[in-house]
């Protein structure tokens, strides 16, 4: 791509979870793995990687900031939960909700991050309520758009007429790449099959989906030919999947200031077997888009059951990726490409 | 999406009070991406060689704090971190038997944005640890 652009390469550590959570990656070592691939724009999720949240203690911020500056980082974004169901039996107030925002907002900014992901059932009265809070701190709130929501949902709807209405510049959109499906993940019908799922019936839905077919009529479907729970899952999974032409985020590109690169599988040819990255990002050039490509791997949960999740080796091949869709210059080796080079020393041919 | 990793192996031990078999206790994990506040743990569901709990009878520990099981939708101020062990007791005289036993582990989660019930459920072999705790 000889297009200019100001797109930049970040990672959410949302992608190392399996070996966060199973202690074989620590904190740090997201950090130190982020800014090895050039990933220099870290983004991190409070409630999975503080603990101690909300109140983790000025050590926590301290040790942080020693983190971004040691490796040459800087916290782009920040994603927040609210957790409208915390008291059995009643919704949280919009009150109590917003309150649940300024806090995250507040800590956000003690990260030194630029932007916070608003979770999808964040309602729009509270991003609203929020606005202003988020200019004081210099903060953007952004709504998420995850699958299976789009631009014309009548939820996105309702945000986007409080965005239109307050002209706010801390309101905007956070999009999930995981908008852009292009065609059924093979870690999600595999795995559906190892489950116990019959290949008619995948096979019905992969190919309903990657048509453009009626997924919302699978579940009958399903239901009327004997599915088995697994069959009836994957027939739920067709709908919560999406498609769209990249060109809908053009009209919404003043409001897009952070983007999550979601990702099931990087495949050996470096290209993501599901999501097309390469149509995504020249509409993201065409559009003027100056922000980040923030990394979210989400494969592990699909794979874990037969494979050895390695999440380092798929984000750095999503970076490779990245590398050559934007014009960089390779920075980095990809586990599989250090593999390759010693079994061939000298071989000019490494990827 | 970590169900896998809710029972933690060699975990399963007799727990003994003043020299007596008053239970069992074993670590679980959330099967989720992020730490949770005890109040949206619904249920820890357990169920060994066949036979579940009741819910009377399971407490969980956590940071040093033991919550009876049906205390916990009224915990506010402590929270399970991901990937964190707490540790599940089940309350039965005598304990378990030497050897192994298939136990299983429900969890159910309320979180708020999924239109669904969270949670997951893993079923390991385990065999009994040592001595008593």
């Amino acid at each position: 791509m000889s297009t200019a652009h100001q797109i930049k390469r970040g990672v959410s550590f949302y992608s190392y979870q399996e070996e966060c959570f199973l202690k074989k990656m620590s904190l740090e070592d997201c950090v130190r793995e982020a800014a090895a691939i050039g990933a220099f724009g870290v983004e991190v999720i409070p409630e999975q990687s503080m603990t101690g949240y909300p109140n983790p203690g000025d050590g926590f911020y301290r040790q942080w900031d020693e983190w971004m500056e040691k490796y040459g980082t800087t916290t782009i974004a920040t994603d927040l939960f609210i957790d409208t169901k915390r008291y059995p039996g009643r919704v949280m107030t919009l009150d109590e909700m917003t309150e649940s925002v300024r806090r995250d907002l507040d800590i956000a900014k003690r990260l030194g991050a630029r932007h916070v992901r608003a979770i999808i059932n964040t309602p729009p009265e509270v991003m609203e309520a929020c606005a202003s809070y988020a200019e004081q701190l210099e903060l953007t709130l952004l709504l998420e758009v995850h699958a299976p929501f789009h631009y014309e949902h009548p939820w996105i709807l309702r945000h986007l007429d409080v965005m239109h209405r307050l002209q706010s510049p801390a309101l905007g959109f956070m999009p999930d790449m995981g908008t852009f499906v292009e065609r059924f993940p093979r870690v999600m019908s595999e795995r559906a099959l190892r489950d116990g799922a019959r290949s008619r019936f995948v096979d019905l839905a992969v190919e309903t989906y990657n048509n453009r077919g009626d997924v919302h009529g699978l579940m009958d479907t399903f239901n009327y030919m004997g599915g088995n729970p697994v069959e009836l899952g994957i027939a739920r999974l067709s709908t919560f999947l999406t498609w769209n032409d990249p060109r809908v985020m053009l009209e919404h590109m003043p409001f897009i200031h952070h983007i999550q690169a979601k990702f099931y599988e990087m495949t050996d040819d470096g290209v993501e077997y599901s999501i097309p990255y390469d149509k995504i990002i020249p509409v993201l050039v065409e559009g003027g888009y100056d922000g980040y490509l923030s990394s979210e791997y989400e494969g592990n949960r699909h794979i874990q059951d037969v494979s050895e999740v390695d999440s380092v080796d798929q984000v750095r091949r999503q970076h490779r990726m990245f590398e050559r869709l934007l014009g960089e210059e390779p920075m980095f080796h990809t586990a599989a490409a250090v593999g390759a080079g010693a079994i061939a020393e000298g071989d000019s041919n490494v990827r | 999406m970590f169900d896998k990793y809710i029972i933690v192996e060699d975990t399963l031990r007799n727990v003994a009070v003043g020299g007596e078999v008053t239970g069992f206790q074993l670590g679980v994990r959330l099967p989720y991406y992020r730490g949770l506040g005890l109040s949206m743990v619904e249920d820890i569901e357990v169920t060994l060689d066949g036979v579940t709990a009741p819910a009377e009878s399971v407490s969980l520990t956590l940071h040093g704090n033991r919550y009876r099981l049906t205390d916990l939708p009224g915990i506010f101020d402590d929270r399970w971190e991901m990937g964190e062990v707490a540790t599940v007791f089940v309350s039965k005289a005598g304990g378990l038997s030497n050897g192994e036993h298939t136990v299983a582990v429900r969890e159910r989660l309320r979180i708020s944005y999924m239109p669904v019930p969270g949670g997951g459920a893993d079923q390991k072999t385990l065999s009994l640890q040592g001595t008593p705790l």
